[in-house]
């Protein structure tokens, strides 16, 4: 096997956490995620690490708020309900500017839904699940690799901009097995110190204080707009995105996460059948690659998104393109039995190619 | 080497274990490959399926529409995917616990093994999962039985390692039904 693993996703995730400097994992079960906190559990102790099942989702998240702002390098996992419980903490965490990483492994919805692959949960994830107007750093895995990754550079981005980061999978990406070449982790030397952790004062000669309630007069608003710098720094720094073939393409095709992988394979069946067929798939929604899109419809007029939801990204990609183009859609929203396959999503590029 | 496998049958048959296995033998050939798992919230009983494909380019989608070759372990996934196969693919069948096929396909290679009373006497009716997979590498080539066997070490909790010995012999004699079997000569 020379230097491949043959891992599921969910433990590529909880794998690249630990070799990134994760010390600190606080869940609740529930499907189809379980593999995360089990791999915690076994693996935490051995490199001195920290597992705990909390009692509740919502016990779980501020668990991480604590770890997070006592400076650990902390995690926590999920799926659609049990993200939606953890909503509070994380605006909370945003707003105290704690980092911290949250996975969701999406399931279909709503309420307890199902627990087959989907990405109805994009929304909730790029919009601010939880109150007051915030933003989390989201991360969309394709592949096992990219769980494993991502799954280090969540860190990385969270401890830089000192913000919750999401990584956002899906019951495919997390119960399917396929290689993984595992490589060491590398801080970034440019990292800035923790100096603002609530830890004891220490030989300091102030207090640090991590809070998110801000009642004095204009305070709240400062720290708004000094939020709203961040977020703007994370668009301008933090963009990642993937294309392939988009020169000389008559039609552009983008997904993200489980459901770029099937497009993947459509779009080769309908380049063997000669159809100039362009790929562009987020790797970030949010920061969302708009750019990407408004370069790429300028010559390109014409765009197909494919989810594994009713239209979500879809809005985004009409938000980027601004008119320019035209923005088709194609979706299912999840279920036992309902994932769409590669001929399913090959009918439709014939479709959209012709018309 | 590439091909696609659907295998399916009941929960605890061993469905998820041997499209594992398939895949992690190809791994360590060198190939790439995924294994996608469907199952239900049942232990036991229920419905299990998964979708193996290797490939040595990289690999897109996890799921297909249409296998080339389905390994279906009971009357109820021969119900649901038989129709679904690849013409001029592969059903490879559990015999014992399908008495029917769902429609008559001439464009298919159809491969009828009585993997429980295999299974049975060679000791262990919890084989049947073995001797479907060995007889799937022995007709398609796609992975060769000692990576399998390789395999099993690297896939099996700890726990079950002490059954690997008569599971390799259930490879083994999953492949001999087909390298002897005139049933198989398609």
């Amino acid at each position: 096997m020379n230097n491949r693993l043959f891992v599921k996703g969910n433990e590529a995730v909880a794998m690249g956490a630990i070799e990134a400097g994760c010390r600190y994992y606080f869940g609740y079960p529930i499907t189809p995620q379980n593999d995360i906190p089990e791999y915690m559990s076994r693996e935490m102790p051995k490199v001195g690490g920290f597992f705990l099942q909390a009692e509740s989702e919502v016990a779980a998240i501020n668990m991480v708020l604590g770890a997070g702002a006592a400076g650990g390098r902390v995690m926590t996992s999920s799926s659609g309900p049990g993200i939606s419980l953890k909503a509070e903490g994380m605006s909370f965490m945003a707003g105290s500017e704690v980092p911290a990483v949250i996975v969701n492994m999406q399931r279909p919805g709503p309420g307890l839904g199902g627990i087959d692959a989907s990405q109805a949960d994009y929304f909730q994830a790029v919009k601010g699940a939880g109150h007051g107007g915030y933003r989390l750093i989201v991360l969309a895995p394709w592949s096992v690799q990219e769980l494993y990754d991502l799954g280090m550079l969540a860190f990385d981005l969270a401890d830089r901009y000192r913000t919750p980061v999401m990584i956002l999978g899906d019951a495919m990406l997390g119960q399917m097995k396929e290689a993984l070449i595992p490589h060491s982790y590398h801080r970034p030397a440019d990292l800035p110190e923790k100096d603002w952790v609530v830890c004891g004062k220490g030989r300091r000669n102030h207090a640090n204080v991590v809070k998110s309630l801000m009642l004095k007069d204009g305070e709240l608003e400062a720290h708004n707009w000094h939020l709203h710098a961040k977020y703007d720094l994370i668009k301008q720094r933090e963009t990642r995105c993937a294309t392939d073939n988009l020169d000389g393409a008559e039609l552009l095709v983008t997904a993200f996460g489980c459901a770029a992988r099937i497009a993947r394979t459509a779009i080769d069946m309908a380049r063997g059948e000669g159809m100039k067929v362009g790929m562009i798939r987020p790797v970030t929604v949010f920061p969302f690659p708009s750019e990407v899109y408004l370069q790429a419809t300028a010559r390109t007029p014409k765009v197909l998104c494919i989810e594994l939801n009713n239209g979500q990204m879809v809005e985004d990609v009409r938000l980027s393109v601004d008119r320019q183009a035209d923005v088709r859609f194609y979706g299912r929203p999840g279920g036992t039995g309902s994932l769409p396959t590669p001929e399913e999503l090959l009918e439709q590029i014939r479709k959209h190619y012709k018309d | 080497m590439s091909d696609n496998v659907f295998m399916a049958g009941y929960g605890g048959q061993g469905i998820l274990v041997i499209g594992n296995l398939l895949a992690c033998g190809a791994i360590l050939e060198g190939h790439n490959a995924s294994y996608f798992p469907a199952y239900g919230p049942e232990k036991r009983g229920g419905s299990a399926m998964c979708t193996v494909i290797v490939a040595d380019s990289e690999i897109g989608s996890p799921v297909i529409g249409r296998p080339r070759v389905a390994l279906l372990l009971n009357q109820i996934a021969m119900d649901k995917y038989f129709s679904q196969i690849k013409p001029g693919g592969i059903c490879l069948y559990n015999s014992s616990l399908v008495d029917h096929l769902p429609s008559q396909r001439d464009d298919l290679c159809l491969i009828a093994m009585p993997a429980n009373e295999m299974a049975y006497e060679i000791g262990n009716p919890r084989l049947v999962n073995m001797l479907m997979l060995g007889a799937y590498a022995e007709k398609t080539g796609a992975v060769r039985l000692a990576s399998l066997k390789a395999g099993l070490e690297l896939i099996l909790p700890e726990r079950n390692k002490r059954f690997i010995p008569a599971n390799v012999e259930a490879l083994d004699r999953g492949a001999a039904f087909v390298r002897d079997s005139v049933a198989a000569a398609c």
